[in-house]
């Protein structure tokens, strides 16, 4: 079998993230990381590769700046088997259309997919339709935001937390797959494991590796603008009071009243 | 006037609130064109329900042959009938509900049509103009679509249901879905059990319980009953399984904007703020003065929620009479 697993380098969420002059994502000012909802994507294939035995070989993709490798770097210490960075200056500020674009040449490149592994949805972005372009664009059918992953030979159930019901849903491989955060905690990499992936095949990609024109990509080539970006202003402080023999829920409740909702 | 179409939010037949939000976006931008995707038995009561929220016109597709497909046969429809609007008066955008479904359609359409998107919208302008909050609610983006017919996934909550009947002129739509669509099935449901609560993003009021709960929610349903808020959860209490997954609140839960969003036994980390964080009005109860939520409300009370909550459930229900 074989496995592509889309592994995205963000700001890390737990720092100041800022935008750039252009409107565009700081990726450099702010430190980054393997998106961490990118590595239960990367533990689902993981355990796809387990259960289907050797002979099956699981790719990380990363499209992003210089940096972004380390995304990759983290996805063989975890265990995947080879690693692609997509890197080219003229992707910077490229949208949700030409990353996807950028992906599936890269995928075609690396060969028919079986199944291609995407987290739920970028820690930066998030707008969780990466996956859903990508299988457009491949012509693959989507089966994603899956809570639970089983498959038999190449048949594929998933269970997920749908709008309206909990749902299992079915398809055949190939197709695209998106993962929750409720799939099941990812794996540390382990000491041999960090070792190993320093032998393990890296590759580095440019757009003309993959046959994408660089006027398709990029800030220009974008399908949607970012006019302007605004940090939300700081709440003002509010008021906090401490509860002593029940005085906290009579302010509680004092202060609903006079917001009408009471 | 160009037409704007938009995706009618509905189970089985039940249309959904954020569908009349959608409509009343779509006025400032055209004409609203809602496009029912559903069983052909259920279209005159739908069609009767957006028409009273300024409908002109209801495209019917009769779901027959795709029902229990997922997205990409959605994805199709909408293609074909933004083509056929095209060639008529042309179409001014297509919104989509910002749900995980709906994302995916609008995914899917936007490289079928060679069309920008853009999710998650908060606010769109009769310019086009679409507001979104990014980075756990810490900035506000506004940007536009740039290539094609504007593509745009709003948020529920994103604006007031506006009630003025339009034309509501009924017209069957029959789609070409291929094969190739019909890849991805359902294969089992199970339909959300009723809580009797207003539904999580809908609510204008969410009560809310953490890890500081212990397990035991009581104190906060008590307190969303008085109020008739809906309940949500933070990761910690559904990971404990205290609360289904459904309840969760957060960057990879629902994202709410109530006008009052309670938060209990909560710290306040920046995946819950990524949820709430754009609520009108923010309280916490919190037994640590140093949680990071209190950086976040308009009101605080440092205590124990297990008895701060039922003595103010027990002065609501009083005040109420
Ligand atoms: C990729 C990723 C995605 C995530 N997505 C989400 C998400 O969608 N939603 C989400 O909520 N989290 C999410 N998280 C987890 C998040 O980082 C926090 O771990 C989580 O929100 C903590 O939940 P909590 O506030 O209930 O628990 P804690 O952080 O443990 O806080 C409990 C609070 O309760 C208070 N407390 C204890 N006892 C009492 C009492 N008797 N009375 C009053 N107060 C009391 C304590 O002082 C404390 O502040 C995500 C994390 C990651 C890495
Ligand atoms: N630049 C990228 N490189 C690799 N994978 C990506 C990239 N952007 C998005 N993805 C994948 O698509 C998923 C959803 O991303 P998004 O639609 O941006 O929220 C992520 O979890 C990744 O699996």
């Amino acid at each position: 079998m074989n496995i592509v697993v889309c592994v995205k380098y963000v700001p890390d969420a737990t720092a100041d993230r800022q935008f750039e002059s252009d409107n565009t994502v700081d990726r450099v000012g702010v430190d980054g990381l393997l998106s961490e909802l990118d590595e239960y994507a990367v533990e689902q294939a993981l355990q796809l590769k387990e259960k289907a035995g050797d002979d099956t070989e699981v790719t990380a993709l990363c499209i992003g700046p210089e940096k972004a490798v380390d995304a990759v770097r983290k996805a063989l210490q975890m265990g995947v088997d080879k690693g692609v960075h997509v890197s080219d200056e003229a992707i910077a500020g490229s949208d949700y259309a030409a990353t996807s674009l950028v992906l599936a040449k890269a995928i075609e490149k690396i060969g028919q997919p079986d199944v291609v592994m995407c987290g739920m949805a970028s820690t930066d972005a998030s707008g969780g339709v990466v996956p859903a372009m990508l299988a457009e664009r491949l012509g693959l059918p989507q089966v994603t935001l899956a809570a639970v992953v089983e498959t038999q030979g190449d048949q594929v159930r998933i269970k997920r937390d749908g709008d309206t019901a909990t749902e299992v849903i079915g398809g055949q491989m190939p197709l695209v797959l998106s993962v929750t955060d409720q799939s099941g905690e990812a794996r540390y990499p382990s000491f041999k494991g960090i070792m190993a992936a320093k032998k393990k095949p890296l590759e580095t990609w440019s757009l003309s590796d993959i046959g994408v024109d660089a006027g398709q990509v990029g800030l220009d080539a974008a399908w949607t603008a970012v006019d302007d970006t605004t940090a939300r202003p700081p709440r003002t402080a509010g008021e906090i009071v401490k509860d002593e023999d029940g005085s906290g829920a009579t302010a509680l409740v004092e202060f609903l009243a006079s917001k009408k909702f009471i | 006037m160009s037409e704007v179409l938009v995706l009618i939010d509905h189970v089985d037949g039940a249309v959904r609130k954020p569908t009349y939000e959608l409509l009343a976006i779509a006025k400032r931008l055209g004409e609203p064109s809602a496009v029912f995707i559903g069983g052909a038995d259920k279209a005159a009561e739908v069609a009767e329900k957006v028409k009273a929220y300024g409908a002109e016109k209801v495209y019917v597709v009769d779901d027959a042959q795709i029902k229990g497909y997922l997205v990409a046969p959605k994805a199709e429809v909408l293609q074909q009938l933004a083509e056929k609007a095209q060639s008529s008066g042309g179409v001014a955008a297509i919104l989509i509900p910002s749900s995980g479904e709906g994302k995916e359609i609008g995914a899917r359409l936007s490289i079928k049509l060679e069309s920008g998107l853009i999710t998650d919208a908060v606010d769109v302008s009769a310019e086009g103009v679409v507001t979104q909050s990014v980075f756990a609610g810490n900035f506000t983006l506004t940007g536009k679509v740039t290539k094609g017919t504007p593509i745009i996934t709003v948020k529920p909550n994103s604006a007031a249901p506006e009630e003025g009947a339009g034309a509501g002129t009924v017209e069957e739509f029959t789609a070409t879905i291929s094969d190739a669509a019909k890849k991805a099935q359902i294969v089992a449901a199970q339909p959300r059990q009723a809580t009797g609560r207003p539904e999580l993003t809908e609510a204008a009021i969410v009560v809310s319980g953490g890890r500081g709960t212990g397990g035991n929610f009581e104190p906060v349903e008590g307190l969303a009953d008085a109020l008739g808020a809906a309940v949500g959860a933070s990761r910690a209490a559904v990971d404990s399984g205290w609360k289904p997954h459904t309840f969760q609140v957060g960057q990879t839960g629902k994202t709410v904007s109530p006008q009052l969003y309670v938060a209990n036994g909560i710290s306040g980390a920046i995946q819950h703020r990524a949820g709430m964080q754009t609520s009108k009005t923010i309280v916490a109860v919190n037994k640590d003065e140093e949680a990071p939520i209190f950086e976040l409300v308009d009101f605080g009370v440092v205590g124990d929620l297990h008895t701060v909550l039922p003595a103010a459930t027990e002065e609501i229900n009083k005040r109420k009479g």
